[in-house]
């Protein structure tokens, strides 16, 4: 009881979960008094509402490529005489179908990400005394679509706990970490339990299947291995192929950077930049061995798309300063490029560039600002 | 050449020696606080690790190695126990002779790296790089090559590390975290980014 008690104030007015829960739906009335804030519609709030719906194209794009993966799949074992009879809801040429079998496999995934992440988040704000930050939903959301539909559901909430804990709110919460929490549960997972995330059992959620992500085959053997597999560069495109849940479809990504581009949300730099390297280098690699893959399927092949749009542009994580996300960005995209190339052990690098790129970040805008004060400085003796 | 560059590259970024090996850690998170003397401590411990580290690995060759001493007529002699005395105590002499040379034709830097260069001589990043000089059989030309890298890439994780502690001076870390406690989770979290390059192959 005296647990119970000494955390009523929380809950009052003023306290940190009061706030939360009060305005979790609606805006309240309040309006910021006196002189020292600046007054704009857009509050952190909004911001994370906004990165909701960019997300939405590549949700629902999660929800129907899993299911459909998973039909397919049970259609050609059909075929093949491994499995007797197809269970329900396995019409791979059925929209309804195919959207509710990703439902199942997506919604357990997105509800343990969010269940964790809400608990830790609570724990912080309640025992520091701070009020909850609105990052929640999209860094579960993010977190969700990073995995591939075959993860156990106990490293999901393991790796959300690292994430958030060790990546955001140990140092202070959303807005005051230098990587995105989200990548680094990524990150975790791919050192802490490697076979969730990688190799060939998971992309598809069939016991029994097992399948290479069309990057692996690109890298391992060449574009031309994914022609027999039925995967041509429209299909990496649009991301009727297998792979995590959100990063299959370039597509969905393109109308989320939409989204983010014209808000003013995300830093054209870094959307245009990362691409950019990846043109440059991998164009590079082409003109010297014809056989390298070329720019347009490193393209749209693996994290890249999802990677540039929706966590490379994370405010905290990336560059702030003009020239410093130019530099960013061409930092990352080669980089992504050469790992791919140049790393058999690993055929996706982007979530862990990213989080290097998000390393060297703050020290690019050091540089920056230090050589714009030089200049200033000469140019007014 | 390629062989040369293989040597270099994996030793700044692959085995980077402060963030795979976590080697030379007190000054990694004792002098990361300001980016101006992470660079000085940085540049210092270039110098040293170009200087230290092919030195060792001629002492080591003809003198400590087993049959080093055929020259002077003592063929099965092995002298390599003395090497971890030997290592250390080049180390502390070439710290000494770097930093009154400096004292006498350039006080500038000097001034500049005030307590650091002291400090090098009982960094572990410097005597591990000559450790690993003697058990990977580098010879002279290779064991500048990898004392430069070695340098170079702690230079550039402790950097790279002052940036992060600069731009989370305004973070809100919990009271018992506060300095050194965050740091090492910092740390930690970059040598998961370094991981990138494990792996990469020429």
């Amino acid at each position: 009881m005296n647990i119970l008690t000494s955390l009523k104030s929380s809950f009052q007015k003023g306290g940190a979960l009061h706030e939360a829960i009060d305005t979790t739906l609606y805006s309240p009335a309040d309006v910021t008094t006196g002189k020292t804030h600046v007054r704009d519609a857009i509050n952190h709030k909004r911001v994370m509402s906004v990165i909701m719906l960019a997300l939405l194209p590549s949700i629902l794009m999660a929800l129907w490529n899993s299911g459909f993966q998973q039909n397919l799949t049970l259609n050609q074992m059909l075929a093949a005489g491994q499995i007797d009879s197809l269970p329900g809801l396995s019409d791979s040429t059925s929209l309804a179908a195919n959207l509710l079998t990703g439902f199942g496999l997506v919604f357990p995934i997105w509800l343990v990400a969010i269940i964790v992440q809400a608990v830790w988040v609570t724990i912080f704000a309640v025992f520091r005394q701070r009020s909850i930050g609105s990052g929640v939903l999209v860094t579960a959301t993010l977190i969700t679509l990073l995995m591939p539909p075959a993860v156990p559901l106990w490293q999901v909430a393991l790796a959300t706990s690292f994430g958030v804990v060790i990546g955001r709110e140990l140092f202070g919460g959303t807005g005051m970490n230098f990587l995105n929490p989200a990548l680094v549960a990524w990150a975790f997972m791919t050192l802490a339990y490697p076979a969730s995330v990688s190799g060939e059992a998971v992309w598809t959620a069939v016991d029994g299947y097992s399948g290479a992500t069309p990057l692996a085959m690109a890298l391992g053997d060449g574009v031309s291995s994914l022609a027999p597999m039925g995967i041509t560069w429209m299909s990496a495109f649009l991301g009727t192929i297998p792979g995590t849940l959100g990063e299959t479809s370039t597509l969905a990504c393109l109308f989320g950077a939409a989204i983010l581009l014209i808000s003013g949300l995300a830093s054209w730099r870094v959307i245009v930049s990362i691409p950019l390297g990846v043109v440059i280098l991998s164009s590079l690699l082409c003109a010297f061995n014809p056989d390298a893959m070329s720019p347009a399927w490193h393209l749209v092949l693996g994290g890249l798309a999802f990677g540039t749009v929706f966590l490379a542009t994370d405010h905290s994580a990336s560059a702030v300063t003009p020239k410093g996300q130019w530099i960013y960005g061409l930092l990352i995209g080669a980089l992504i490029v050469l790992v791919r190339v140049f790393n058999p052990t690993m055929p996706e690098s982007v979530g862990v560039i990213l989080l290097f790129g998000s390393v060297c970040a703050p020290l690019i805008d050091r540089f920056i600002v230090n050589a714009h004060i030089k200049k200033r400085k000469k140019r007014h003796v | 050449m390629a062989h040369y560059l293989t040597i270099f590259i994996n030793s700044v970024f692959i085995d980077n020696i402060a963030l795979t090996f976590f080697l030379g850690m007190c000054t990694f998170i004792a002098v990361s606080k300001k980016v101006k003397t992470a660079l000085m401590l940085g540049i210092a411990v270039v110098v040293v690790e170009v200087i230290t580290v092919p030195v060792n690995n001629l002492l080591y060759v003809y003198l400590l190695k087993k049959g080093a001493l055929a020259w002077a007529g003592l063929p099965n002699l092995d002298l390599s126990f003395l090497g971890l005395i030997c290592y250390i105590a080049v180390i502390a002499a070439m710290v000494q002779i770097l930093e009154m040379a400096l004292d006498k034709y350039v006080p500038a830097l000097y001034n500049a790296l005030g307590i650091f260069l002291p400090l090098i001589t009982v960094n572990c990043a410097i005597l591990g790089a000559s450790l690993f000089m003697v058990e990977r059989d580098y010879n002279l030309a290779e064991s500048t090559v990898y004392g430069t890298g070695v340098g170079v890439g702690f230079a550039l994780a402790i950097c790279l590390l002052a940036g992060i502690r600069e731009k989370l001076t305004y973070s809100d870390v919990p009271k018992g975290l506060r300095g050194v406690g965050i740091t090492f989770i910092i740390v930690g979290l970059m040598a998961i980014s370094f991981r990138a390059f494990s792996g990469l192959q020429f």
